[in-house]
């Protein structure tokens, strides 16, 4: 029960932290609010990475197109400048020709013809230029002379006879394609010009910039060589050149047709788009082929150094692709699916966060709800026990005074009013108290004991407690508990008692006839019943023999029939059969192994039964059967209810089964702890009531026709000690006595007791069989007369009589049997054990705590003048010695050690120090002083008792329902007693400590 | 003159049930080894309940309430009326203290007067009944001598 405490308290912490803690509770919890930024971001990142690998594809692309374009650039300048240097190697030749068969050759070997003849044959050795022409150098002195001698004028470009000049060159050969150069001054161009002074002073191939052509107009360059008359030296000198130059053998490339030309060879031409540059001026490059502004994709060019053999001249090759890079479908369409699958993955992802956050905002609702729904469950509870605690305060004042009412003289219809009232309120409380009872088991709030008691006892007095009723109804009503339950067992008398006196106060209510059995068995015991009951039913006699035997149909307790046939006779015998059989030894050990012991109580009844639709609500609060019920039976129902509570707090569980008009038997199952031999020997001096041991020895015979009677009978009777004997009839025992041993076969005596049961004694007696007629005196000289005893449920003053006048003389004992009622009858019939003690003081009395508190020093602790006082004067009632302090300081100040005091009562609530922390600090103090005193020499023994110093604390509180024992504990303290001190409560706490 | 001592008497009784329940178990503690105990009880409680009136008055009085401090004299005035029995007294004193935690001043000063005038009442009660003892006593003590 204490742990069922804490686990509530645990709840309450728990539903707490959880408050706490909601927040942050996992990690995408502790986000929720950044998720939607997250999906956010995550997109951007899925767009910006989709944007990275397109950029990475397209750079592949672009790389691959631009090495193409550089390989083919580069192809296209080498080749151009392949040709180009072949054309003017070619060149070089002519001039050499030139200057060999012109000038070494005297005369000429070369004219116009040759040349033209010679030129054209070899054209396709200079495929680039589009014709050579020879310009003799001529000085303005040979003009005159040279003009006769060729018969023409020198002309300028602009074909018009030229002007005067330090020095002209006049083309004397040229080939075909240009002969319309003939006669010309190339000294009259300004290319041409600035051509020939070059190269004459170099020696080497020279090129104009690009100018359009005569003739073609298309863009060309001028290539031209010196020819020298004579062979030069072998490092001459700029002068010495000019003066060995002879003439001039120019070229013309038609660079614009010749490129064209020369790249229509090539494959992919078409997407190339090709420019030829002049960058000698650097800043402003002309341009030799292509169009300036072309709409070529400009973004992605390669550059080619031209080397055509000239030093002075620069050119270069641009390329670049006609159209734009085409959109990288491969790359988009990449990225694209990539983005699309980022996102989808971002999505998923987001909605299962989202899902995870609803889940366990949902799941944290579930629970505040749930801590909501269980805090409403106690709050209802303690709500309960409150209230039905407020209402029984005044329902006793009512009930007192109804009492004192009904003391006064009362004229007979005031005296019914006032015992109504009474009976009314008594049964109020007695709801109240039930209502209460199962209010506190919901809040958690009843705890069991564990304390040794007599289980046989207490059924004795459950069945005292019912005794006249039973009786007044002519119910028998028996118990029976089984040899192999233990004396004393460990549990919660009070409890056992209510769920036992609940369970027959119903069988009692319900029942008009028949009997009230309750049987108290090891539950270990079932197989031995599962085999007997076989047994049983193999046999099919048993049946058929009870029905023969007429008056009684069934071999129950009473011979009506039961619900649960495991209570008839057969099962039963096995039971005690089983019993015997092990007695020495398994039970023996049984005992000793088993820590805790379960048993079976069943309960038995030949009522009216409950209805079957009404059998599946029966533990459930206010249900009862129907509503008919409580009108003919009275009742809450609420019983049943508490009495399941119980039975599952004693771990163990309640059952029933119960046939309409035959009768419910209810069967329960409790652990109890087994008791240590030694420790239920100190302990069952006060709980249980003993019983006189002056029986023991005698020799009794059990007169009963049925057998489970018989059984009842003989457990009452060898609980005092009596050696049992049973016998079916009168007859029987008339026999074995006057036969003594022989007939029997057993070792029967000669008994000292003869009990009767009454029913059997009527059917004898109206068989004209009188006990007298036993011939008990043909024998009796030699036996004392055995004592005739007549068992009886009820018996009216007429059979009383007749049962004297047949013999049974000696008394009659009223059923239910109880081992102590019997002793009492016996002790009367046979004189013996008068010296029982008389009038043992119930330990409770205040003449007892007087005794324990007499003399004794407490201090009583508590700020308020009024309280202290009061406390003082209830102890010092009781003949204690009180000393007071009216706070936490100044009885800590008080109980420095050495002190003399044997008791502390300590208030609670106290402004400064409250008790919890006085009581924490003089533990603390006591803790160091007994460890001071552990290590170092004795302090004197008289100031410590024990050698410990340890003064018992009791709380003193108004309200015992918050102020929890644990609390209490948990500080130190021993114990509380509630404010203002009663007698009871008072005892209860300080009977522990002062022991005397 | 034994008439008027059993009158007296039975005045007394009526008188004692009358009054609250548990001031009969304060009287139970009272025996002839003490015989004033309830005497001396009451009037511990008298004096220190009006000590704790005035202290709540005035501290009520005073511009800036204390409730602290005057939840701690209500609780001490409910803890001895309480002990003492005075029930009603102390049944008061309950709301006195929810409205001293709402800091509730109006509420304050009404519970304060229904405190005085149940503490009147319940001294009014005791002292009739100690007149009463009295007046017992001396009858009694009077018809011993004659």
């Amino acid at each position: 029960m204490g742990l069922k405490m804490q686990s509530h308290q645990s709840l309450a912490v728990r539903l707490n932290e959880q408050m706490g803690t909601k927040r942050g509770y996992t990690l995408i919890q502790s986000y929720r609010a950044w998720l939607p930024k997250f999906l956010i971001f995550w997109v951007f990142l899925m767009a910006i990475l989709s944007m990275f690998i397109y950029n990475g594809m397209d750079a592949d692309n672009k790389v691959r197109r631009k090495e193409v374009l550089s390989s083919m650039c580069d192809q296209r300048a080498r080749m151009l400048q392949d040709q180009f240097s072949v054309s003017v190697n070619h060149v070089h030749a002519l001039a050499i020709l030139v200057s060999t068969f012109h000038y070494y050759k005297n005369p000429s070997a070369i004219d116009q013809e040759t040349f033209a003849e010679y030129t054209a044959r070899t054209a396709f050795e200079r495929p680039l230029l589009s014709g050579v022409a020879y310009a003799q150098r001529v000085v303005d002195s040979e003009r005159e002379n040279f003009e006769r001698q060729h018969g023409w004028t020198i002309k300028t470009m602009k074909r018009e006879p030229s002007p005067l000049r330090d020095e002209y060159a006049p083309v004397i050969f040229s080939q075909e394609t240009v002969s319309y150069i003939e006669s010309l001054d190339m000294m009259s161009g300004e290319e041409d010009r600035e051509n020939i002074l070059r190269s004459r002073a170099t020696g080497k191939a020279v090129l104009t910039s690009p100018f359009r052509l005569l003739g073609s107009h298309h863009l060309g360059v001028v290539l031209t060589f010196p020819v020298y008359k004579s062979k030069l030296p072998s490092s001459p000198t700029v002068e010495e050149r000019i003066e060995a130059t002879a003439g001039y053998l120019g070229g013309a490339f038609d660079v614009e047709s010749l490129v064209e030309n020369l790249l229509g060879q090539l494959a992919g031409n078409q997407a190339f788009l090709v420019n030829v540059y002049d960058i000698t001026n650097s800043s402003d490059p002309l341009i030799m082929y292509g169009h300036q502004n072309q709409d070529g994709d400009m973004s992605l060019v390669h550059e080619s150094k031209l080397d055509f053999g000239d030093p002075f001249r620069k050119h270069q090759m641009i390329c670049s692709y006609h159209q734009k890079a085409p959109t990288s479908w491969t790359a988009l369409t990449t990225a694209f699916l990539f983005f699309v699958i980022g996102l989808l993955v971002g999505y998923i992802l987001y909605g299962a966060a989202i899902h995870i956050v609803k889940v366990e905002d949902d799941f944290h609702e579930m629970q505040e709800l749930k801590g909501r729904a269980e805090a409403a469950d106690v709050a209802k509870s303690q709500f309960l026990a409150t209230v039905s605690h407020e209402i029984r305060t005044p329902m006793n004042g009512i009930l007192g005074m109804l009492a004192l009412l009904l003391d006064t003289d009362l004229s007979s219809t005031q005296r019914d009013y006032a015992q109504t009232a009474q009976a009314c309120g008594k049964a109020l409380i007695a709801l109240i108290n039930e209502v209460l009872d199962r209010a506190k088991i919901e809040a958690g709030k009843l705890e069991l004991e564990a304390v040794p008691f007599d289980l046989r006892s207490i059924l004795d007095d459950v069945l005292s407690l019912f005794s006249e009723k039973s009786r007044n109804k002519g119910i028998e009503l028996a118990v029976f508990v089984s040899d192999k339950v233990p004396d004393i067992v460990m549990g919660d008398p009070g409890r056992f008692r209510q769920v036992i006196t609940n369970l027959v106060g119903n069988s009692v209510k319900f029942t008009e006839r028949g009997h009230i059995f309750v049987k108290v068995h090891l539950a270990e015991s079932p197989k031995a019943m599962m085999n007997g009951k076989s047994e049983s039913t193999l046999n099919g006699v048993p049946n058929e023999d009870v029905l023969t035997s007429g008056g009684c149909q069934f071999k129950t307790l009473s011979g009506c029939e039961a619900a649960d046939d495991r209570n008839c006779w057969d099962t039963f015998k096995h039971l005690i059969d089983d019993k015997e059989f092990r007695y020495g030894s398994s039970s023996n050990r049984v005992a000793t192994n088993e820590e805790y012991v379960t048993l079976m109580v069943c309960v038995e009844d030949t009522g009216i039964g409950i209805p079957l639709r009404a059998q599946d609500r029966v533990f459930m609060p206010f249900m009862q059967a129907d509503s008919s019920t409580s009108r003919n039976y009275g009742g809450t129902g609420i019983g049943l209810s508490i009495s399941k509570c119980l039975v599952e707090l004693m771990g163990g569980q309640i059952s029933f089964i119960s046939r309409p008009h035959v009768g419910s038997t209810f069967s329960f199952t409790a652990v109890f702890g087994r008791c240590k031999k030694n420790a239920f020997d100190e302990m069952k001096k006060p709980k249980s009531e003993d019983l006189p041991s002056g029986f023991r020895g005698l020799k009794a015979i059990v007169v009963d026709g049925k057998p489970v009677r018989a059984a009842v009978t003989k457990y009452h009777l060898k609980r005092l000690g009596i050696l049992v004997e049973v016998a079916s009839n009168i007859k029987t025992v008339t026999l074995s006595t006057k036969n003594g041993s022989v007939t029997s076969g057993r070792n029967i005596m000669h008994p000292d007791i003869v009990l009767v049961e009454k029913d059997l004694w009527i059917s004898i007696e109206d068989g004209g069989f009188c006990v007298r007629q036993l011939d008990w005196e043909q024998n009796g000289h030699m036996f004392k007369l055995p004592k005739m005893i007549l068992l009886a449920t009820n018996i009216s003053n007429a059979e009383f009589d007749k049962a004297k006048a047949a013999g049974f003389a000696d008394t009659v004992i009223m059923k239910p049997l109880r081992a102590s009622m019997i002793a009492a009858c016996l002790q009367q019939v046979l004189g013996i054990g008068k010296k029982r003690q008389q009038g043992r003081d119930m330990p409770n009395g205040s003449s007892f705590l007087q005794s324990l508190l007499c003399g004794k020093k407490i201090l009583v602790v508590d700020d308020n003048m009024v309280n202290r006082r009061v406390a003082a004067g209830a102890l010092k009632k009781f003949g204690a010695d009180v000393d007071c302090a009216e706070s936490g300081k100044v009885a800590l100040k008080k109980l420095q050690l050495p002190h003399c005091f044997d008791a502390c009562f300590m208030d609670i609530q106290m402004p400064e120090m409250d008790g919890f922390e006085a009581t924490r600090r003089i533990r603390q103090m006591e803790s160091q002083a007994n460890q001071q005193m552990n290590g170092g020499p004795a302090v004197e023994e008289s100031t410590c008792r024990k050698g410990e110093w340890h003064v018992p604390i009791l709380a003193m509180t108004a309200d015992v329902i918050h102020a929890t024992y644990d609390e209490c504990l948990k500080c130190g303290m021993d114990g509380y007693v509630s404010k203002p001190f009663e007698e009871e409560n008072l005892y209860q706490a300080v009977a522990k400590f002062f022991k005397s | 003159m034994a008439a008027g001592v059993l009158q007296l008497q039975r005045q007394l009784t009526d008188y004692t049930a009358s009054l609250f329940s548990e001031f009969n178990q304060l009287q139970q503690l009272q025996d002839e080894s003490n015989p004033d105990f309830v005497v001396e009880v009451v009037y511990v409680f008298f004096e220190d309940s009006e000590r704790l009136l005035n202290e709540l008055a005035k501290t009520l009085d005073q511009q800036s309430i204390d409730f602290r401090k005057v939840d701690a004299h209500v609780h001490q005035l409910k803890g001895s009326s309480s002990s003492i029995g005075a029930q009603r007294v102390q049944r008061v004193c309950i709301p006195f203290r929810n409205n001293c935690e709402e800091q509730n001043i109006e509420g304050c000063l009404r519970c304060l007067q229904q405190v005085k005038q149940e503490y009147t009442l319940v001294k009014n009660k005791l002292e009739t009944l100690f007149k009463l003892e009295q007046q017992l006593l001396a009858a009694q003590r009077s018809m011993s001598t004659i």
